[in-house]
């Protein structure tokens, strides 16, 4: 046991807490702020597994900017609790089941891999040597990323627009 | 020296599997967004686990566009749900959608 392997097991608890405790929350805004500390968990295993770059990343997109939006429209929604309906036993069961199949189907597929028990070595990308592996090799698919994410925020504002004209309309028939 | 590689890929299995148990289970629309971002979270969690074991930048080149797809996909999403619920009133997805509207008309 390294420091390394130490750290390795005390981030992987500390993220399937957090996720487990983020799964089963009823109150929408604490499941936010526990995956929030998964996705800060995330990030220190992708810098133990030499991706830096990719950890910064992590914190500042999913922790910081999806993570806010998610609790922006929690926010703004603002739904009442129904008390009855939290894991309704006829969508827990079959869930159960999947889970328990898939998680048996997995550890027997990761079972049958022989190479796998040996420990990884420590490594580093540096951001430098990613950036440009990254825009050597994948420049056109970095072009389809961007293009798609415009994609998404036209189609947020049209999604938007849509139901303030509707709404507006309400409003200029009521009088 | 760190883990073995099969414990990065069980700790990523266990994620999946959390995120595929919100999404089946939770009668919310947000927190089915929550466990596809989760599940999204648990594949990047691989692909950097495979990136240290074959020494290659490929599967930390992955991730990055798996972000993209996650910013993509929750903004869409979010969208829709505001839409949804500014529609009917509810984000509980068991709700008859075709009633409400009728109801509404």
């Amino acid at each position: 046991m390294t420091l390394y392997s130490i750290l390795f097991y005390l981030i992987a608890a500390l993220i399937l807490c957090a996720t487990t405790a983020a799964v089963t929350r009823r109150n929408m805004v604490y499941a936010v702020i526990y995956l929030v500390l998964s996705f800060f968990g995330t990030a220190m295993l992708f810098y133990l597994l030499g991706a830096p770059f990719l950890a910064a990343l992590e914190i500042i997109i999913y922790a910081g900017a999806i993570m806010v939006l998610f609790l922006f429209i929690i926010m703004m929604i603002h739904m009442e609790e129904k008390p009855g309906t939290f894991f309704p036993s006829r969508q827990l069961l079959p869930a159960l089941a999947l889970s328990g199949l898939y998680l048996a189907a997995f550890v027997a597929l990761v079972s049958t891999d022989k190479g796998g028990w040996r420990p990884l070595a420590a490594a580093q990308a540096l951001p430098k040597e990613f950036g440009i592996y990254l825009y050597n090799n994948h420049w056109l698919s970095i072009e389809i990323a961007s293009t798609l994410l415009l994609v998404a925020l036209i189609a947020a504002l049209i999604l938007g627009q849509k139901i303030r004209r509707r709404t507006g309309a309400a409003g200029k028939e009521a009088p | 020296m760190i883990v073995p590689f099969r414990h990065v890929f069980l700790l990523s299995g266990l994620l999946f599997v959390l995120g595929m148990f919100c999404t089946l289970t939770r009668r919310n629309l947000v927190m089915i967004l929550l466990g596809v971002e989760i599940m999204l979270n648990a594949a990047s969690v691989a692909f950097v686990g495979s990136a240290l074991r074959w020494q290659q930048m490929e599967g930390q080149a992955l991730v990055l566009f798996i972000l993209a797809i996650a910013a993509t996909e929750v903004s869409v999403g979010l969208a829709l749900i505001v839409a949804i619920y500014r529609r009917t009133g509810s984000i509980d997805p068991d709700v008859q959608w075709t009633q409400l509207e009728e109801g509404s008309d």
